[in-house]
């Protein structure tokens, strides 16, 4: 069925009814009437200007009312061994496919409508997540079914997985994943929030994180999108960072055929800092587009940025990252390298720094390359027997290895150092 | 070593190749059999890396005239990758850094690929170590640098021995070390001089390119050509190598 764009957006309004708890149903009401107001962005938004979302509104996305069941040996290629996991399946909680036993003392994990009375959720539920001026957020806001709720007061090395799956369904699917993480005081962790599909389903997923990180704490935060190539995935993921915490991001987008995310890291406290590692790797027809925004708020903050885009056939990758420095952030420290690869002439990216800086004392660093294939790397290797497509795939692998290293968790970075080379070996090549 | 009825690896008759439209090699000839050393020496601009580029079939360059056969086969019918395949090296004078593969890795999926080729069992990460473990005495390297990125942070010296390592894994029937000796000191030219004498086997040769006598003090060359203007202007025994460093390239020029 072929869809215009106010069909679509009429459609995912209609959502569905959920119960819920007497603080949380205003929020949920507001979200929907902000969300009726903003109505999906127009090529009049500057932030949407470049991409395109014209293939998301050919669907009519319904939401989930029945849920499939899962086995263990769907999601086993997914899984991180040793790992806290939390599982969903379309968006509703599934506790048999969940581990929670390697939780230790000082780590809550679990799921957000079985948490709804706790006071962390109540205290920063949708406080950092603006849905006011986010068309998605605000759907994600109104529809969520469920969501993560990790809540860290002490220092544990055991990674948690946040495993959102997507199954093929016989019409196409709105999910709404949802994500609070609040680390207390000198905390420290990992989580990985992933997004998977099966089988081409066509789904929307609108997800939102939000995290909160208190004095001194310590969060790297993974975020893997691997979404079937069918798919449509939205993030929208918001930090606050206390005085002294160390926001590490390392965010990859592989899946969907558009996708966007949106990542909003506000330095509130004195020299807090965050990392922001970001990588798109596509083909085909594939569209990635990553916005991040870190605002400088407080005085001697430090940010890092290193931004990836690989893109082949006839693929658009999109990075526009801002750096706000807001009246009073002396001595602030940032430094942003964005780097691309085109694999393909028919693939095209765009990239934009965008500095805000109303403070004298600060040090801004930014730069941006776009290039291909190394031609002298492609026949030094051609010459030492490797074919023109193994000596690519090497080439892309290897640029894409400098940001997937950067994950703590070294079964993961195997994992998808596989899935990397499968993918830059497999069909969605330059001939594509 | 000359050896009569020694088999022909690489013949060269009358190579003509161009770059950007311009022609570089102007009738290049040259046999090379089995068990043979030579060195290919000349000015710079001469065309000695052009020429090693052409046989390893670098894309910058057109052959405009002229055959090179490989063991009897059309060497410019081949891909790159297929002339490795068939046993023919390039060490390059300027080798290329590559971040984020680590130079085991490169060596032992280049390993697997010629291994595949040759039909013969590829060896897992665990079994390659060992082999390595063996190559890497060739050179002398330092152990470290198989888990750093090819060349990435190499000295000019470190980068010549990587090339010979990749030899050494690599066993070729035909190398041609473009300039090896260039840029290296006393010490790191007798490492890498002795490697490739190590890797020396009656069943292959090695063509030497360089514009100093003094790698030929290690490498003994069965013969020893002198490139000008693009084409081989005259051949000699090993002396030829002394006579110039004695009395340099101008009476060649003017021969040629
Ligand atoms: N890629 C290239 N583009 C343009 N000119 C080239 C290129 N490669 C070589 N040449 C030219 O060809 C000539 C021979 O160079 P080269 O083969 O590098 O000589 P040698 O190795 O003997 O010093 C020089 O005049 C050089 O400028
Ligand atoms: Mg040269």
């Amino acid at each position: 069925m072929t869809m215009t764009k106010e069909q679509c957006f009429e459609q995912l309004l209609l959502g569905k009814t959920i119960k819920s708890e007497s603080w949380l149903a205003p929020i949920r009401d507001k979200a929907g009437e902000r969300a009726q107001a903003l109505n999906f962005p127009t090529a009049r938004h500057d932030d949407w200007r470049l991409t395109d979302l014209s293939p998301l509104f050919q669907h009519d996305f319904h939401p989930v009312d029945s849920y499939a069941s899962l086995s263990p040996a769907d999601i086993d290629a997914l899984l991180i061994p040793g790992s806290i996991r939390l599982v969903f399946v379309d968006g509703s909680f599934a506790s048999s496919l969940s581990d929670l036993k390697p939780a230790g003392a000082g780590v809550t994990v679990s799921s957000l409508v079985e948490r709804s009375g706790d006071a962390q959720v109540e205290a920063n539920f949708a406080r950092l997540a603006d849905f006011e001026q986010d068309t998605f957020a605000a759907l994600n806001t109104r529809f969520f079914e469920d969501g993560a709720f990790v809540h860290v007061t002490s220092e544990t090395a055991v990674p948690i997985h946040i495993l959102n799956v997507a199954t093929k369904r016989e019409t196409p699917s709105a999910i709404y994943p949802r994500c609070l993480i609040v680390m207390a005081a000198n905390s420290l962790a990992t989580v990985i929030e992933d997004f998977a599909g099966q089988n081409d389903g066509i789904n929307f997923s609108s997800a939102v994180t939000e995290v909160v990180l208190g004095e001194d704490a310590q969060l790297h935060h993974v975020r893997v999108q691997r979404e079937e190539k069918s798919a449509f995935h939205i993030g929208h993921c918001a930090v606050e960072a206390a005085s002294g915490s160390v926001y590490t991001s390392t965010s990859l987008a592989f899946g969907a055929r558009v996708s966007r995310h949106d990542l909003h890291v506000t330095l509130r406290g004195e020299g807090a800092e965050a990392t922001l590692n970001g990588l798109a790797l596509i083909g085909g027809r594939q569209i990635a587009d990553t916005h991040t925004r870190i605002d400088h708020a407080s005085p001697r903050c430090i940010s890092r940025q290193l931004h990836k885009c690989i893109a082949d056939g006839a693929a658009h990758a999109i990075f526009s990252g801002k750096i706000m420095v807001r009246e009073g952030a002396s001595g602030t420290d940032s430094a942003q390298s964005s780097r691309n690869l085109l694999l393909s002439g028919k693939a095209h990216i765009d990239t934009q720094p965008q500095l805000e800086i109303f403070n004298d004392d600060v040090s801004c660093k930014h730069g941006a390359t776009i290039g291909q294939i190394d031609a002298d790397a492609l026949f030094f290797l051609k010459s030492r027997g490797f074919s023109e497509e193994q000596a690519r795939n090497l080439l892309t692998h290897a640029f894409a290895a400098e940001i997937i290293d950067r994950i703590p968790v070294p079964s993961l970075v195997e994992s998808l150092d596989r899935t990397i080379l499968e993918r830059v070996n497999g069909a969605d090549g330059a001939g594509k | 070593m000359i050896k009569e009825g020694s088999k022909t690896l690489l013949e060269v008759k009358n190579l003509h190749a161009a770059v950007e439209g311009v022609e570089i090699l102007k009738g290049v000839d040259l046999t090379v059999r089995a068990g043979e050393v030579h060195a290919i020496m000349g000015i710079n601009g001469s065309g000695k890396s052009t020429f090693s580029k052409v046989l390893a079939g670098h894309p910058d360059y057109t052959v405009t005239g002229g055959t090179a056969t490989f063991e009897g086969k059309d060497l410019f019918s081949l891909e790159p990758e297929e002339r490795a395949r068939a046993g023919l090296f390039l060490a390059f004078q300027y080798p290329v850094e590559i971040p984020g593969v680590s130079n085991s890795a490169l060596l032992r999926l280049a390993y697997n690929t010629l291994q595949n080729e040759r039909g013969l069992e590829e060896l897992d990460p665990l079994e390659f170590e060992d082999l390595l473990e063996e190559k890497i005495k060739v050179v002398e390297m330092d152990p470290r640098f198989l888990s750093r990125s090819v060349n990435e942070g190499f000295s000019g010296g470190e980068k010549k021995r990587n090339e010979i390592l990749q030899m050494a894994v690599l066993e070729p029937k035909l190398a041609i070390l473009d300039e090896t000796d260039s840029g290296l000191d006393i010490d790191a030219l007798r490492i890498v001089a002795s490697g490739v004498n190590q890797l020396l086997t009656p069943d292959n040769a090695v063509i030497m390119v360089t514009h100093y006598q003094r790698l030929l003090n290690y490498i003994v060359p069965d013969y020893v050509h002198v490139m000008s203007g693009g084409r081989i202007v005259k051949t000699g025994g090993k002396e030829l190598a002394l006579e110039l460093e004695a009395r340099g390239y101008d009476w060649l020029k003017a021969a040629a």
